[in-house]
Formats: C-alpha cells, structure tokens, sequence
C-alpha cells in the first residue's frame, strides 16, 4: 500500500477512537513535555553560563605573556598581569622556547595584533593614583579599559555613559566609589570633574643619565633609564558601574576607576614591573608584563595562540576550562534527559496499551484486509503509521507544552530576581534543535511502542480473524 | 460422481463439462488438519479437485465438511498441510507470504456469509479497499469502483456505510469489492446465508450474470442445495472433509 493510503487510513482509525486515542496521545505529550522542560532548563543553563563567559571575554582572549616574566613569576609565586594561572614550567604544561627570551615590546604588541583573528592586544593597566573631587581626597585603584569592554554585561546597569573616545579624559566610577562620595546621591557624581595624580614614568635621554661610573667598557644602551615624576590629570565622572568587569577575573577588574584604555597608555603611568623592565631591556625600551589579545572569534582562539607560542611567549585562554564546563553541562543534559523520559517511558506503555487494543478490536478488519490481499507487511505498517502519527501529534503537544513550562520557568525566575533586585536571566531555552530531537525521539518511541502491537497485528490469521460467529 | 472420480481429474466430468477450456483450479490430494492439543482434527482429506476457467462451480454439504476450510486453501488465506494447489498456474504451496497477499489482490476476489464490510467506511471506500492495497492511481481507482457499483446496481449508496444498508445491498456492495480489481476467480463462502430467499436469490443471479458476463470462474459454497440447483451447473458434494458427489450438469440451471 502506498504512504499516503497508509496515512489516510491510520488517521480514519485514529478518528475512529478518538478518546483512547487523544488520552494516549496526551500521555506521550506529557511525557515528552516533561523532557523538553527538563532539557531546555539543561540548554538554558549552559547557554546563561556561555553567555556570562562569553561577556566577560575571557573566551576570546589571549593572555600573552613573556617567558622571562615567567620564569621570574614562578620564582616569585604568581603569574605576570593577570589571568594567568601560577604554576613552575608554564601553563598547560608549555615549555620555554630555546634561547634568550623575547621581549614582549610594541614592536612584538604590533606583530601579534596582525595575526589573522587579532582583533586587539591590550596591555592591562592596573595602578594606584590619587583623586581630588570637589576638595575631598581619595587614594583608589584604576585601571584602563578598551572600547570593547562596552559590552561587558557589567555595563548592562550603566548609569550615564561609556567613554567618548579611546583618548577622552574621562572616567567611569564604581558604584560604591560613588557612594563614598556621596552616601544620598551617588549619581551626582555623574558630570563631575575630577583630578587624578598619577606617577608618571619619562623614560632619559643619553644626556640626561646621570654620570656613567661603570666601566666605560659598557655600550651607551645599557645606560639608559627612566625618572618618575608626579602629574595630574583632569577628568570628567561620565559613567557609573555597579559590577567588576570582565567577572571580577582581571586584576583591572578590581579598580574602583576606569580611564579609557589609550588615555592611559598615554598617560606613561608607572607600573610595578617597570623596574624589571628596564633591567631586561636592552635599550630601555618599555615593555609589557603581560597583554590581553582579544580574538574576533573564540574558535580561533587555539589558532591564535599556536602563532603567538611560535613567536616566543607563553599563552594563556580559558578555553580548556571551557571545555570542561562543556563537559559537565553534556552530564548535566543527560542527567536531566533521563529524568525528563521516566514520563514518556510510562506513556509509551500507554501506546503498546492502546494499539494492544486496537488490534484485538480490530482484529475482524485486520482478517478482512489481509483477505483482501493485505501483506503482513501492509498491517505492520498500518500499525506502525498509527504509532508514529500519535507519537508526533504527542511531541507537538509535548513541545507546546513544554515551551508553556519554559516560558513559567523564565517567568518565575525573572520574578524571583526581581524581588532581590537582580537583572531578569534567561535559565531555559528551547533551541530549534530541541524541538526537531524531541519530535523525532516522541516518534522513535512510539515506533519501539508499536513493534509489539503491529507484529501481533501482522501475525493475524486472516481466517480465524474473519470467522462468522 | 465419486471422490476417487473427482481425484482423478483427467476423467472428471467437471473436466469434460468444461471442454477443453483451461483448469483455473487444480488441486492434488489436498489436506488440512487441524491439532488442538493431542487431537489432530482432518477438516479436508485428500481432496482432488478441477474447475475449468469460467465455470461457476458449488460446494456444497453439511456444516463441518470442510468446504469453507477447501476455500480457504484455495483463496491463499490458509496453507494446506499436504497436497498442492495450482490457481490460474500459480502453484499456491510455492508462493512466500508477500506473494500469496499478491495473489489474493489480483487473482481471486472473495465474498463471505457476513459481507465483511468495514463498517466504518463508506460503501465506495469499502469497495475501493482492493486496489488501495493494489497500489492503483487515485483516478483510475475512483472510475474502476464507479464501474463496479455500476455492475451490482450500487451506485446511488456510494456514500452509505454499510450499516445504513440492507442484507442484500451489503452483498451486492462486497461482490463490488470483490470483482474491482477484476480477478479470474471468485470465491463465495455462503453468500446467500444471511440472507432472506428473495434477496438470495437476487445476490445468486447477480453472481450467475458476472459468471457469465465476465467470464470469471466462481466457486461458491452453500449449504442451499434448492438455490445451487437453480444456478450452479456443477455441485461438487463434500462430506468429512472429503469430496463424496460431483455432480456436473445433472440439474439445468434456470434462466434468471
């Protein structure tokens, strides 16, 4: 018999019973409802936890970092900048390339930002300044932050505004800063000016070293130096922020004021590894203890740092760590998978039920079909088209329904955060892909529910099946 | 006529009745039992049997001598447990369970005592029910069950299910089904059984003009020897799961 005949006469036959039928068919919409909550409360969660990741950029970024710091950091106890997980040889287990180390310079800076994927290398710029506000004088970390740290979601609450420009001398406070400030009000500080003083690093020139006492065997470029000097810098209060960036996982997360980062590379403030730096660089060249590079897309990130380890640094990202919440959440999705199919195991056994009965009432019909010249093949498949066709209109009602549970999960998640004052989060999700592996798997089912019922079906003596009683 | 005649067809005068027309129904030494628990119940024994293409031949004798079960054998619904059956030269013993469905669809058409209509269908779908499993094209199969209802005189209850119909309109209405796929054989298990005389009779002349109109051999079995007489021209007796009597033209059948 052709599919579309098939069709046409399981539905009649479906139609026929309907009551039986639309409560089995209920049964696996139940069942199948409560997989497709459970699993979209799985997918809802890992994609929450990849969102928030993904936010704080730590999965497109690079942390770069020169050998010869790490060497020197793992003497010491911790990694350069940072992010960079502490640890003797290395992280995950890299090794330090033969020979001197490399410098990480602007000349090695420019070079790993036009590696194919670069997007930025950023030096993360932490440090300590003093700031005067309308007379008041207040000792705070700062730190500089990129453009791209706009779409960090602690920018989500922003009040006021972020930077104009890479170089405005503006600044965004930390809330709590704010309130220091001014315990009422603290969005007055919005507009205001301020004034940071900072220590200024000025690198000297060959006739500003001071005397050479050394040998004079030396080359004049181990000679040169810098000085420190004390400067000050008008900003205007354009922003404040409630939440560290990035996740509070960088050391520039836990400033209390942020600069545009290029205003601040600019600015030549002091850092604590300068020191170290003139001592390692052959011509007092300033270098980086560490830079953020920030990969266009985090599938390249491997890629990414596979160039920058061949140019002589050590790298680091979280994709490993990635990888191992990626993990979880699979055993997560099958822990709840399973818990979501106890339902729809139990409705399947209402199909083998319904379809049990369905042959036994139909079994005159059966006869007079397969007297009609119906194979057993034909009844087989008339079962089984019966089967699926109450498994998809379960899983389609079973998708409705579970959307419903999803959507009163959100719901009462996003009223629950409310009520403690916290921004309203996604926790389930139906991706298409669910809604396709949950239909499919409703009608797989049901077809494993049917095997019996159609054999038995098939296995019908046409003549015992038609006798007259 | 004797079993050991009828066992013998080459001398059968079913045989010589029909002329030199081609055998559609061959069967040799033909037994079905039947084991319920140690018993081993012989429904057919040793049956011989031979009915010319387009003979409309009877079956007749008392409940339990195993014409219905001989029928059966020979619409392919039940596998003898020795002897052959060769329809129209299919040897039926030979033919896989796919093949004996094919056979039922296109070789034989059947008509039972209590019609075996689907009694949720409509008339036209019922009589469509054939060529469905046949795989014939929508349009072909709406003009074939048209033509059909159109030979039993059914057409005006096309859209009637069966219950809304008469005992007689019920048989005429499965004789449709049973000659839409146009086969060379129809088998009748009592088709008169449930029936008032008149309307016994009326379904016994229907079957008698498709016999003669279409040319299509009919093999019916009846315990209504009074209405076989009139119709049938061969009567073949079974007794105890055996043929007794073939009787091949000793009663002329009245014009209908």
């Amino acid at each position: 018999m052709k599919l579309p005949d098939l069709v046409e006469m399981a539905a009649r036959n479906l139609r026929n019973a309907r009551l039986r039928n639309g409560l089995t068919t209920a049964g696996i919409g139940v069942g199948i409802a409560s997989l497709v909550a459970m699993l979209s409360l799985g997918v809802g969660l890992q994609e929450l936890a990849g969102r928030r990741l993904s936010r704080s950029g730590l999965f497109n970024t690079v942390v770069v970092s020169p050998w010869a710091d790490s060497r020197q950091m793992a003497r010491e106890g911790g990694p350069p900048g940072a992010g960079g997980p502490a640890g003797a040889g290395g992280p995950m287990g890299q090794r330090p390339p033969e020979g001197p180390p490399a410098l990480l310079d602007e000349t090695a800076r420019r070079a790993i930002e036009k590696l194919p994927g670069v997007v930025e290398a950023l030096p993360e710029i932490r440090f300590v300044g003093e700031l005067r506000l309308e007379g008041k004088s207040y000792i705070v970390p700062a730190g500089g932050l990129p453009a791209s740290a706009r779409d960090d979601e602690a920018f989500d609450t922003l009040q006021g505004q972020f930077f104009s420009g890479p170089q405005a001398a503006e600044a965004v406070v930390k809330l709590d800063f704010a309130r220091e400030w001014n315990e009422a009000r603290p969005t007055s500080i919005l507009g205001k000016e301020l004034v940071l003083r900072y220590a200024e690093r000025q690198a000297l020139t060959p006739e500003e070293e001071p005397g050479t006492t050394n040998s004079g065997s030396e080359s004049a470029d181990t000679q040169y130096g810098f000085t420190v000097v004390r400067r000050e810098q008008p900003l205007r209060v354009v922003g404040i922020i409630d939440a560290d960036p990035y996740g509070g996982m960088r050391a520039v997360s836990r400033a209390r004021v942020f600069l545009p980062i290029g205003l601040v590379e600019n600015l030549n403030i002091m850092q604590p590894t300068d020191l170290r730096s003139m001592v390692q660089s052959a011509d007092g060249q300033k270098t980086y203890p560490s830079l953020m590079t920030r990969v266009a897309d985090p599938a390249r990130v491997s890629e990414v740092e596979s160039a920058i380890k061949q140019m002589g640094f050590r790298t680091y990202s979280i994709l490993d760590a990635a990888q191992s919440l990626q993990r979880f959440f699979v055993i997560l999705d099958l822990l709840l998978g399973i818990f979501g199919s106890m339902a729809l195991a139990v409705a399947s056994l209402g199909i083998v039920n319904t379809l049990v009965m369905a042959v036994l009432e139909r079994r005159r019909e059966i006869g007079i079909l397969k007297a009609l010249g119906a194979s057993d093949r034909d009844v087989k498949r008339l079962f089984f088209v019966e089967a699926g066709a109450m498994g998809l209109a379960g899983g389609a009602v079973g998708v409705a329904f579970g959307w419903l549970i999803s959507v009163a999960i959100n719901w009462g998640t996003a009223f629950y955060l409310s009520r403690r004052d916290f921004p309203p989060e996604t926790v389930s999700a139906i991706p298409l892909w669910l809604v396709g592996a949950a239909l499919a798997f409703s009608v797989a089912v049901s077809l494993v529910a049917g095997m019996y019922p159609a054999g038995r079906a098939a296995r019908l003596d046409p003549v015992q099946a038609i006798r007259y009683e | 006529m004797d079993a050991n005649a009828a066992a013998n067809p080459e001398g059968s005068s079913a045989a010589h009745a029909a002329g030199q027309a081609q055998p559609c129904i061959r069967a040799r030494d033909v037994s079905r039992h039947y084991t319920m628990g140690p018993a081993v119940i012989p429904a057919v024994e040793q049956v011989s049997l031979e009915v010319a293409s387009g003979e409309f031949a009877a079956l007749l004798g008392p409940s339990g001598s195993g014409k219905s079960t001989l029928l059966h054998l020979i619409a392919g619904l039940d596998r003898p447990t020795s002897g052959s059956i060769e329809v129209a030269g299919q040897e039926l013993a030979r033919l896989s369970s796919e093949e004996l469905a094919r056979y039922r669809r296109h070789t034989v058409g059947m008509v039972f005592q209590a019609f075996n209509l689907i009694a949720t269908l409509p008339v036209f779908d019922n009589v469509e029910l054939p060529l469905r499993l046949s795989e014939v094209d929508r349009a072909e199969r709406r003009a074939r069950v048209e033509e059909a209802l159109a030979r039993v005189r059914l057409s005006e209850r096309r859209n009637h299910r069966p219950g809304e119909l008469s005992g007689g309109e019920q048989q005429r209405a499965a004789l449709a089904r049973a000659l839409v796929n146009r086969p060379s054989l129809l088998l009748a298990d009592e088709p008169t059984g449930n029936l008032d005389s008149r309307t016994g009779e009326e379904i016994m002349e229907l079957i008698a003009e498709l016999n003669q109109k279409l040319g299509m051999t009919v093999l019916l079995v009846t315990h209504e020897r009074p209405l076989a007489e009139r119709f049938v021209r061969r009567m073949i007796f079974m007794a105890d799961g055996r043929v007794v009597e073939d009787h091949n033209g000793a009663h002329a059948r009245e014009a209908p």
